[in-house]
């Protein structure tokens, strides 16, 4: 198709906390500053750079993204901020691919930050607007109800239970007890902690969700001809997918996300991925709420549909398992800060395939990885596949 | 060599005692953010027949689909619908939720019960969003019948509200 390879060649983030005392441009500067010292570049050597954050309504910015551009290392250079919702950690280095592998620029800065903590009194306020304002806001709907909705959607059409499910929280969390960053690591958790926790928005309980964080992640791009000067060990950036659904949400199948299906398969083509079973060794999927990992590995083609819970049960998604999945902790474990969560996931996946993810490392020289994310009004699918 | 290398990652997490007690540096401002939408032409249609007491949905004939709530072109195929279709006020629970807390996590201590109602006579079988009512919580399954509630006619003013919600269908 005339692209250029484009490779990961650097990486950094802040620790995820409930309130950072930083602000959000201090956690952007602090996170790319990372990025570029792990690979030994200057910001005079970045050609352009990528920001992804989540809604205005969060920080009570207009124009939040330019408000965080020198933060970001974006003084007097080109400059995008892109977001499709909670899918924007994964299409943020999407964004930053295409600037690359267009052979417009040879070294891109992609940045993703969010502080959730400064909207009260919850951040899920500057959510509540993308019901429709007609025909579902005057109902009072809290972002809750949509994920309880799918979530007993999808447990009753494939008859699985609350304890199926939980298996996935508990994984989790206690993978993150590995991650230096990391919110809710917890080695001891258990699936009764889970069961016993408080209900929310049955089947939706408290162990079930991530929590409202605050965080920055960056990675650096390059295209092949740098990245080799940059590193011995450049991640690849195989495929990239994205695809959004209706937002007519009540008129489609909740049990299945197909836009995550359509977002894998152009991924997966354009990465030569022909058998993603056998291919990928490590999956990333979007995990904010429990039932999401299932319901994403599934749409990934991973798995059957209906069977990732059986999967997670067998023990076939740990971390030493046949395919691990969320090796980092995930977003219920490192912490969800919606746009840096995302890009998290495309972090570790570079760490993990170049054998520095430390305590958390992956056995078996894993060489092919998948990460996703998802958003919106459950509706958009980004996915990203990167080797070594 | 990253994570594995790194002693310490920055960032410095607060308590959340230390931001309410005023022991940390903020500003606060509240916005005055204030709207009025126009309901267009398929909703403004939705709007007055639940006025009336009645559903309707639209139907593309090219796609053989019959949905609501109704708009005026179809986005699959990208034609204008093609006619209007009136709908009982009758559906099946496609999923609910038993919800015991508000948008800012206050607790409720009887649920909430929002619910995606595929509605009869749509096709292939498409919801809205809606709640039940007159229920026990416990007894609420999905594929149960349900039928909506609605104000009496002085009480509509053109609104998803004219519905007070939907009840388990009495059967005989």
């Amino acid at each position: 198709m005339g692209m250029r390879k484009v490779a990961v060649v650097g990486a950094g983030m802040t620790k995820f906390v409930r309130r950072a005392l930083e602000t959000g441009k201090e956690l952007a500067f602090e996170a790319a500053k990372m990025a570029l010292d792990s690979c030994e570049l200057t910001l005079q050597q970045v050609d352009c750079v990528v920001h992804g954050t989540a809604p205005d309504a969060f920080d009570g910015v207009h124009m939040k993204g330019e408000y965080l551009a020198d933060g970001s290392g974006a003084w007097r250079k080109p400059y995008t901020r892109c977001y499709v919702g909670g899918g924007t950690g994964v299409f943020a280095p999407i964004h930053g691919w295409y600037h690359v592998a267009s052979g417009l620029f040879d070294i891109c800065l992609v940045v993703c930050e969010e502080k959730m903590s400064s909207c009260q009194p919850h951040p899920q306020g500057a959510f509540l607007t993308i019901f429709d304002h007609t025909t579902e806001r005057p109902l009072g709907p809290n972002l809750l109800w949509i994920f309880a909705l799918e979530m007993n959607r999808y447990m009753h059409t494939y008859g699985l239970s609350k304890r199926d499910i939980a298996l996935v929280s508990v994984k989790n969390k206690r993978n993150a007890a590995d991650h230096p960053c990391s919110l809710l690591g917890d080695r001891e958790i258990t699936v009764e902690d889970v069961l016993n926790s408080e209900v929310l928005a049955w089947p939706v309980q408290r162990l079930d969700v991530s929590p409202v964080t605050d965080g920055a992640v960056a990675v650096v791009l390059a295209a092949e001809h740098v990245a080799r000067r940059i590193t011995d060990k450049p991640v690849w950036i195989e495929g990239v997918g994205w695809n959004l659904d209706t937002t007519y949400w009540t008129n489609r199948d909740l049990c299945y996300p197909r836009y995550v299906e359509n977002a894998a398969r152009m991924a997966y083509e354009m990465a030569g991925i022909s058998e993603p079973r056998k291919q990928i060794h490590i999956a990333e999927p979007y995990d904010p709420f429990d039932y999401k990992e299932l319901h994403h590995l599934e749409g990934l083609l991973l798995f059957d549909r209906g069977k990732a819970p059986e999967a997670t049960a067998l023990g076939i998604t740990q971390r030493d398992g046949d395919l691990p999945v969320c090796p980092s902790g995930g977003l219920l474990g490192v912490g969800n800060p919606i746009a840096a969560a995302g890009l998290m996931k495309v972090a570790e996946l570079f760490w993990q395939l170049r054998g520095e993810a430390g305590a958390r490392q992956v056995p078996g020289q894993p060489r092919r990885g998948v990460a996703q994310a998802w958003g919106d009004l459950m509706q958009v699918g980004t996915v990203i596949v990167m080797g070594v | 060599m990253m994570t594995a290398q790194i002693k310490e990652f920055p960032g410095v997490g607060l308590r959340e005692s230390d931001f309410e007690q005023r022991k940390v540096l903020y500003t606060e401002w509240v916005p005055n953010a204030r709207y009025a939408w126009d309901a267009g032409v398929a909703i403004g249609r939705y709007l007055a027949e639940l006025k009336e007491g009645r559903l309707i949905g639209v139907r593309c004939r090219h796609c053989r689909r019959t949905v609501i709530p109704p708009r005026v072109f179809c986005e699959w195929c990208f034609r204008p619908m093609d006619e209007w279709v009136p709908l009982p006020d009758t559906g099946t629970v496609n999923t609910f939720s038993l919800c015991y807390v508000t948008w800012d996590m206050r607790r409720l201590t009887e649920p909430e019960i929002p619910a995606v109602i595929d509605i009869d006579g749509t096709h292939p079988p498409v919801g809205i969003l809606h709640l039940l009512g007159e229920v026990e919580p416990q007894a609420v399954q999905i594929g149960m019948r349900v039928q909506a509630v609605w104000k009496p006619p002085e009480e509509r003013t053109g609104s998803i509200l004219d519905i007070r919600y939907f009840r388990p269908v009495r059967e005989g």
